[in-house]
C-alpha cells in the first residue's frame, strides 16, 4: 500500500489506474525498496501525517501506475528533443553555417598574420575608435605583456572569437532593439526572451546546442556566445530610442519627416551614446562567455584556464586567468574611449 | 479693416476628447456635459469643445488662455500632430482631416512650419543644419539649402553662429534658430506654440519686436500661442481667448479690451497697463479734423505716448494722421476715459 491509494480509490479511479499500468524503468527508490523486501509497505502503514510525502509524480505513481513518473518527464523531454533535432538541424544548420565560416576565417587571419603586422593593425584600430594615445599605449603594453609570456596565440584566438560574435550581436541586436522601440507589442514579446537569456546560467544553453551541432563546429560556441552577449545591445538600443526627447520627435514630425528620415536622422544619432554603452557591455559579456565556451572547444585563453583546473596546473590556470583580465581591461578601455568620444560630441544636450 | 483679407486656415466645430473611448464621451459632451463633470463621470479629458476660428492670410492670430486651457492641443490640430474627435480643419478651403499621409506630409513640409516652446532643435546638428531642416527633409541638396539657411540665420541675427551646436547658444539664440528654421521652410503658415514663454522678459521683448519686424515684410499667416496677455495684445491682429477648451471671446484685441464679453475676460484684462496697450485708432473719433491741434499722432501710437505728448495736460486735441492722410481726432478726455476698465466705470456711474 502506498500513501495515496485511498485517494484514487475514493475517486473511483482504481480501474483506470491499473489499466494504464506501464512497465517503465524502475526508479532508484523502487530498487532500494525491493532490495529491502516489502519494507516500503510497512513504512507507509506506519506513516503518520508527519511523514506524508508531497503528492509528487513519483508518489502518485506509486499508488496509481497510470500516472507518469518524474523520470518519464526527463526521458520524454530528451526523446522529444532528439525527435525534432533532425528537423531543426535542416533549418538551423545552413542558416548558422556562415557563423562557422566567419569564426574559422577570423581565427585563421588573426593567428596566421605575423605578430609584427598584427599588433600595429590592432593599435591602428584602437586609434580609429578611441582617438586616444593613452588607450593605444595601454593596448600596446597589454598585448606586449601577453606575448612576452607566450600567450599571444591564445589571446588572438580569444579576440578573434569576440570580434566575430560582438559584430554579429550588433548586426542583429541593433535592428531588434529598433523594432522593439517602435512597437510595444514587440517589446512585450522580446523582453521575456531577453530576461530568460540573461538569467539562464550559460551552461544551460550549451546543453541543447551540443545535441544540435557537432562539437567540432565553431558555430557551437559562436551561438552560445552570441545568445549570451546580444542582450545588452538589444536592451540599450530599445531604451536609447525610447528615451529620445519627445519634443525633438514632435519637431521632426511637424517638419514632415518620414519614419525613415526620423530613424536615421534623429532617433539613432540621439540614441547613439546608449547604443554604444550596449556595445561595450556586449563585448564584455562575449569575453566572459568565450572563457566558459572553452568547455565546448572554443579555443583561446579559456582552454588554458580549463587545463589548469582539469590537471591541477595552478600556474597555467593563473597566468591564463590573468591574461583574461588584461583582455577585459583592454576591451573595456577601448570601447569606453569610443563611447567618451561620442558623448563628447553630444555633450550637454 | 480685418475682414477684407481671405481666410487661410479655418477651424470648424472642432472637438477633442482625450481618453480610451472618445466617441462615447463625445455623445455626453454634445448633450452639454462640462469638462470637470466629464472627467469625474467618464475619466475622459475634454481637450477642446466646439472651436470655430478663422485665421486670415497675412495676419497674426493669437490664441491665449491659462495653462491647461487647450492651446497646445488646438495648435497641434492645424498640422494634425493630434487627430480631432470631431470637426474640420480647412486650409485654403480644403479639409486636411481627409488627406492621406503623403499629402499631409507635404502640408507639413511646404505649407506649415512650427516653432516650439522648448525650441526642439536637433542637438546633434549644427545651427546651420538645423536652420536647413525643412529643406533638407524635402530632399533639397545641401548646396542648395545652405545659402537659404544662411540668409535667414543672418536675418534673425545669428549670421556668425552657423557652425555651432544648439547647446552652445543661449535660450534666446536657440529660439532665433527655431524661428530661422521655420522661415527657411518658406511656408505660408507659421505655428508658434508659446515660442517666447521660456525666455526672460528682455529677450522676450526683443523676440516680439523681431517677429513683428519680420511680419512687416513677410506677411505670413501666423498662429501664435501665449498665456501672457501683454504679449497677446502686442502681437495679435486677431485674438482668441480660450478657457477650459472653449472659446470665450475672439476678435480685434483692442475691441476685446474695451468690450470684454465675460467676467472671466474682465478679470483677465483688469491688471493690464491700458495706456501702453490701447492704440489711438481704437479710441479716436474718425472723421475730418477741424480747429486747432496740439500736434499730430499716428493711429498706431499707444495712449501712453499721447499722454506724454500732451505733457500731462487734459485740454489738448490731437490730429490722427497716417502717411499724410488725416484719419480723425482724439481728445485727452477720451483718452482718460478709455484708461478706466469698463467694470470700474460702471461701478462709478
Ligand atoms: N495626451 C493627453 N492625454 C490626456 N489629456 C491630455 C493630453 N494632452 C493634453 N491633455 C489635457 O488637455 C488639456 C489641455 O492641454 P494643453 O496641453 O493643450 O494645454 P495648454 O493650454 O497648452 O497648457 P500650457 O500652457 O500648460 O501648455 C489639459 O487638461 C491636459 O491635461
Ligand atoms: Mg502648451
Amino acid at each position: 500500500m502506498a500513501t495515496y491509494d485511498g485517494f484514487f480509490d475514493s475517486l473511483g479511479l482504481r480501474d483506470w489506474c491499473d489499466a494504464g499500468a506501464q512497465d517503465g524503468p524502475m526508479s532508484m527508490a523502487d530498487l532500494l525498496a525491493r532490495a529491502q523486501g516489502g519494507s516500503t509497505e510497512a513504512a507507509a502503514d506506519a506513516g503518520s501525517l508527519w511523514d506524508l510525502p508531497f503528492p509528487s509524480l513519483d508518489a502518485l505513481a506509486a499508488s496509481c501506475p497510470a500516472i507518469p513518473r518524474s523520470r518519464d518527464l526527463t526521458v520524454g523531454l530528451e526523446t522529444g528533443f532528439l525527435g525534432i533535432r533532425d528537423a531543426l538541424r535542416v533549418v538551423v544548420d545552413p542558416v548558422t553555417q556562415p557563423l562557422s565560416w566567419m569564426l574559422r576565417e577570423m581565427l585563421w587571419v588573426m593567428t596566421a598574420t605575423p605578430w609584427w603586422l598584427m599588433i600595429p593593425i590592432l593599435l591602428l584600430i584602437t586609434w580609429a575608435v578611441g582617438r586616444s594615445w593613452k588607450v593605444v599605449g595601454l593596448v600596446a603594453l597589454f598585448i606586449g605583456l601577453l606575448a612576452f609570456v607566450d600567450h599571444y596565440q591564445a589571446a588572438m584566438e580569444t579576440l578573434a572569437i569576440i570580434f566575430v560574435c560582438a559584430f554579429i550581436c550588433v548586426l542583429f541586436g541593433v535592428p531588434i532593439g529598433i523594432a522593439m522601440s517602435r512597437s510595444d507589442r514587440m517589446q512585450n514579446f522580446v523582453t521575456p526572451i531577453l530576461d530568460m537569456l540573461q538569467t539562464l546560467p550559460p551552461f544551460v544553453y550549451l546543453i541543447p546546442l551540443i545535441f544540435l551541432f557537432s562539437v567540432t563546429e565553431p558555430k557551437l560556441y559562436g551561438i552560445a556566445v552570441i545568445l549570451y552577449a546580444i542582450v545588452p545591445v538589444v536592451r540599450l538600443t530599445n531604451l536609447g530610442i525610447r528615451l529620445v526627447d519627445k519634443d525633438v520627435i514632435e519637431a521632426a514630425d511637424a517638419f514632415g519627416m518620414t519614419k525613415t528620415q526620423k530613424l536615421f536622422g534623429v532617433q539613432i544619432p540621439l540614441a547613439l551614446p546608449n547604443i554604444m554603452a550596449g556595445v561595450n557591455q556586449t563585448i564584455m559579456m562575449s569575453l566572459a562567455m568565450v572563457v566558459i565556451a572553452s568547455m565546448v572547444a572554443a579555443p583561446g585563453l579559456g582552454i588554458l584556464v580549463l587545463r589548469g583546473i582539469r590537471n591541477l596546473e595552478l600556474g597555467t590556470g593563473l597566468v591564463a586567468g590573468f591574461g583574461i583580465v588584461l583582455l577585459a581591461i583592454l576591451l573595456d578601455r577601448v570601447t569606453k574611449a569610443a563611447l567618451a568620444r561620442i558623448d563628447a560630441s553630444a555633450s550637454n544636450r | 479693416m480685418t475682414t477684407d483679407k481671405p481666410v487661410k486656415v479655418s477651424i470648424r466645430h472642432l472637438y477633442k476628447i482625450f481618453g480610451p473611448e472618445p466617441e462615447a464621451a463625445m455623445t455626453k459632451v454634445r448633450e452639454g456635459m462640462g469638462k470637470p463633470e466629464l472627467l469625474k463621470t467618464t475619466r475622459h479629458v475634454l481637450g477642446l469643445r466646439d472651436i470655430n476660428v478663422d485665421m486670415r492670410e497675412g495676419q497674426i492670430t493669437v490664441i491665449m488662455g491659462l495653462s491647461g486651457s487647450g492651446k497646445s492641443t488646438l495648435i497641434r490640430h492645424l498640422n494634425r500632430l493630434i487627430e480631432p474627435t470631431a470637426g474640420e480643419v480647412l486650409v485654403d478651403g480644403e479639409n486636411i482631416l481627409t488627406w492621406p499621409e503623403g499629402k499631409l506630409r507635404q502640408l507639413r513640409r511646404e505649407t506649415m512650419s512650427m516653432v516650439f516652446q522648448k525650441f526642439a532643435l536637433l542637438p546633434h546638428r549644427t545651427v546651420l543644419e538645423n536652420a536647413g531642416t525643412a529643406l533638407a527633409t524635402r530632399g533639397v541638396k545641401r548646396r542648395d539649402w545652405e545659402p537659404e539657411a544662411k540668409t535667414w540665420l543672418k536675418r534673425v541675427g545669428l549670421g556668425g553662429n552657423g557652425h555651432q551646436y544648439p547647446h552652445e547658444l543661449s535660450g534666446g539664440m536657440q529660439q532665433r534658430v527655431g524661428i530661422a528654421r521655420a522661415l527657411t521652410s518658406n511656408s505660408g503658415i507659421m505655428l508658434m506654440d508659446e515660442a517666447f514663454s521660456a525666455l526672460d522678459p528682455l529677450i522676450r521683448t526683443d523676440m516680439q519686436d523681431l517677429l513683428l519686424e519680420l511680419q512687416e515684410e513677410l506677411h505670413k499667416t501666423i498662429v501664435f500661442i501665449t498665456h501672457d496677455l501683454d504679449e497677446a495684445l502686442k502681437l495679435a491682429d486677431h485674438l482668441v481667448i480660450l478657457k477650459d477648451g472653449e472659446v470665450v471671446q475672439q476678435g480685434e484685441p483692442q475691441h476685446i479690451l474695451l468690450n470684454p464679453s465675460d467676467p472671466y475676460i474682465e478679470d483677465f484684462v483688469a491688471d493690464i497697463n491700458r495706456a501702453r496697450v490701447l492704440r489711438v485708432r481704437s479710441v479716436m473719433q474718425a472723421g475730418p479734423a477741424e480747429g486747432t491741434f496740439a500736434g499730430d499722432i499716428a493711429p498706431d501710437d499707444n495712449l501712453e505716448s499721447v499722454i506724454a505728448a500732451a505733457k500731462g495736460a487734459l485740454e489738448p486735441r490731437f490730429r490722427v494722421v497716417r502717411k499724410g492722410e488725416v484719419l480723425g481726432t482724439l481728445e485727452m478726455a477720451t483718452v482718460m476715459r478709455a484708461l478706466v476698465p469698463r467694470g470700474s466705470r460702471q461701478a462709478a456711474e
